[in-house]
């Protein structure tokens, strides 16, 4: 009996492939919308959680003054970062940091790039990785050696296709040797440039590049926790120890902030996930929408086709295949505009995944969530139009014109 | 009666409506029929001839009265089980032919044995045949649309005779074909109660089709006015395709 109303509904598809294209139309843009956007949202978060995980992991920056901004509020000094490292619990490793601007250049070419003077523990902290030659060490920051570590934008803008080891590059009066190439760690969180950077011992920053031996320019102090150890707890230690270095009052606010990173990960994220969710409600309106298109179709077809059913009806049909012939005619409808939509969102997803720049992530939970639902679509939206055919008396159905 | 019996009716009755507004199309219609008749039942409209017709081919349930066809009680039948009476016993033919649009002739005559469940090849074999036995075997691929009226009606008589039913019920077949074509169909009928047995039982309101038929019952008023063996049935002439 089912392959009977199978191959009847398939004749009658066949039949009208104009109205079930179109009937089938809303279902794919819905199931196709929402996979898309779905995807997409998801691939974006994911590029937001490795970007901020690209800075380094645990990571926690102190910073004069309060948010991101440039203030007047003192900096730091190497006595803060030996009482970071020596005072608090599950820190990893501490390491101070401090940038200026500076104008590069390697025989006729010139770049105005980040100059980061740090200690070898930077590297572990802010997770870089050497691509080619060696990271600085701890001898070299005791003699101020002239050495940097250049990033892979650098590299490209100084050297291009020649080889940067071993060579000379001038940060502004001084003349220094590039000792290492970082690997590539692309774009950061808030869409900077994390590759176009030279980073140096903060001896030589400080005294040969700076040209001032001042111990208080410390701009940022980086500090990677414990994997295991909460960052919350990190962070208020950090708070406390750095009011009472600075004996500040309890009625004055912190002249300094401490950022976890971690939780702009997950702020960032779950932002993104609301995102995702929204569009994702959207699309799954339109969805909705389709699943009523069908209905509609159904429905007005089972008015079109009294006709056919009286004749059904009336040469043995029994009501319940004409039931079954309608149902597996909206079904039918709605897997196929199922699995056309999730071959569109497919498609979309790959594309679109190189326009916007997220990652492509396939996730068999929405497309299976997607699927299920068209086809929930089809049994529940052609019932009622398909109850309503088969419990037509035959002899007012044949008689409808 | 020495022939076997197809159609018992007794006391059969029809209303309706309800209350004020009920309308009582048959009165208590005594009828029987035997097997291998051939049948027209004429009236004027309104007499109740249709819904006699919609009894007796298991469309429609009597509100009182017994029927019985070949043997079983139908007044008590679930509407299943009616539409499983049709489906194996009877053979329908309308007016208006009632094939599926945008359906070739061999899908159409093929339907009735879909829903008996038979394979594919058995169904093109059949179907085949009886477009066969009907005269238009060039015809199978052609839609309703692109055959003439006579062509339309001779596949709804092939769906009919496909499944071999013992009775064939023939509402106005030739109330929207031309008198050429009108012969053609009734020698097509009677070749089918002669040659292969089929009782039929034919709704019509034109005298010269009724002559066809060996037997004449006339309908007024929701009664049986008349019921006359016709003494000169028309014979059924070979049929030139």
């Amino acid at each position: 009996m089912f392959l009977n109303a199978f191959i009847i509904a398939l004749r009658e598809i066949r039949r009208n492939l104009t109205r079930a294209f179109l009937t089938v139309l809303g279902v794919v843009i819905g199931v196709a919308a929402v996979i898309t956007m779905v995807t997409l949202g998801r691939g974006a978060t994911e590029m937001v959680k490795s970007q901020i995980s690209n800075l380094g992991s645990n990571l926690i920056v102190v910073r004069p003054g309060q948010g991101w901004g440039f203030s007047g509020a003192p900096l730091f000094s190497n006595a803060d970062i030996s009482a970071v490292e020596g005072q608090i619990s599950g820190v990893k490793a501490v390491a101070p940091l401090s940038n200026t601007n500076a104008s590069v250049v390697y025989h006729q070419n010139a770049r105005n790039t980040d100059i980061q003077g740090t200690t070898p523990a930077y590297f572990g902290v802010a997770n870089w990785k050497i691509r080619e030659g060696r990271f600085f060490d701890d001898s070299d920051v005791l003699k101020q050696s002239a050495v940097c570590v250049i990033g892979e934008t650098v590299r490209k803008e100084l050297f291009g296709k020649d080889d940067a080891i071993g060579q000379k590059i001038r940060i502004r009066n001084s003349s220094v040797m590039v000792i290492g190439i970082m690997a590539m760690k692309g774009q950061g969180g808030f869409g900077n440039d994390l590759d176009d950077n030279i980073i140096v011992p903060i001896t030589t920053l400080q005294r040969r590049i700076n040209g001032k031996a001042s111990n208080q320019n410390i701009n940022q102090v980086m500090i990677s926790g414990q994997d295991n150890y909460p960052s919350a707890s990190i962070v208020s230690d950090v708070a406390s120890l750095m009011r009472e270095r600075r004996r500040l009052a309890n009625n004055v606010q912190n002249n300094f902030t401490v950022i976890d990173t971690r939780q702009i990960a997950e702020a960032v994220s779950s932002s993104t996930q609301v995102m995702t969710s929204l569009l994702g409600a959207v699309a799954g309106v339109s969805l909705l929408v389709g699943g009523i298109g069908i209905m509609n179709i159904m429905l007005v077809s089972v008015t079109e086709r009294t006709r056919e059913i009286g004749i059904r009806l009336a040469i043995g049909a029994r009501a319940r295949e004409v039931l079954l012939q309608f149902l597996v005619e909206a079904v039918t409808l709605s897997c196929v505009g199922g699995v056309s939509g999730i071959i569109l969102a497919y498609g979309l997803c790959v594309s679109l995944a190189k326009v916007v720049g997220a990652p492509f992530l396939f996730d068999p939970k929405i497309n299976t969530v997607a699927f299920v639902f068209s086809a929930a679509i089809g049994v529940i939206f052609g019932f009622m139009p398909a109850r309503r055919a088969a419990m037509l008396d035959p002899i007012d159905a044949l008689r409808h014109e | 009666m020495s022939e076997e019996s197809l159609i018992e009716l007794r006391g059969l009755t029809k209303t309706y409506g309800k209350g004020d507004a009920a309308f009582e199309a048959l009165k208590g219609v005594d009828l029987s029929i035997a097997m291998g008749e051939f049948v027209a039942v004429m009236g004027p409209s309104g007499s109740g001839k249709s819904t006699l017709m919609n009894l007796l081919g298991c469309l429609d349930t009597p509100t009182g009265g017994s029927y019985i066809f070949q043997g079983i009680p139908i007044e008590g039948l679930s509407k299943d089980q009616r539409s499983l009476i049709r489906r194996h016993a009877l053979g329908f033919i309308f007016q208006g032919f009632n094939l599926l649009a945008r359906t070739s002739a061999l899908e159409n005559v093929e339907l009735p044995l879909l829903y008996r469940g038979y394979p594919r090849k058995l169904r093109h074999e059949m179907a085949r045949e009886a477009l066969a036995n009907v005269g238009i075997s060039d015809k199978e691929r052609n839609t309703p649309a692109e055959l003439s009226g006579g062509q339309q009606q001779r596949v709804a008589i092939a769906r009919a005779i496909v499944t071999n039913p013992g009775t064939l019920f023939a509402d106005e077949p030739t109330g929207n074909l031309d008198s050429q074509t009108t012969l053609e169909i009734m020698d097509l009928l009677c070749r089918l109660n002669v040659d292969r047995g089929i009782s039929i039982i034919m709704v019509t309101h034109e005298d010269e089709v009724a002559g066809y038929a060996k037997r004449i019952v006339r309908v007024k008023d929701g009664l049986i006015e008349s019921d006359l063996k016709n003494p000169a049935p028309h014979a059924a002439k070979s049929i030139v395709h």
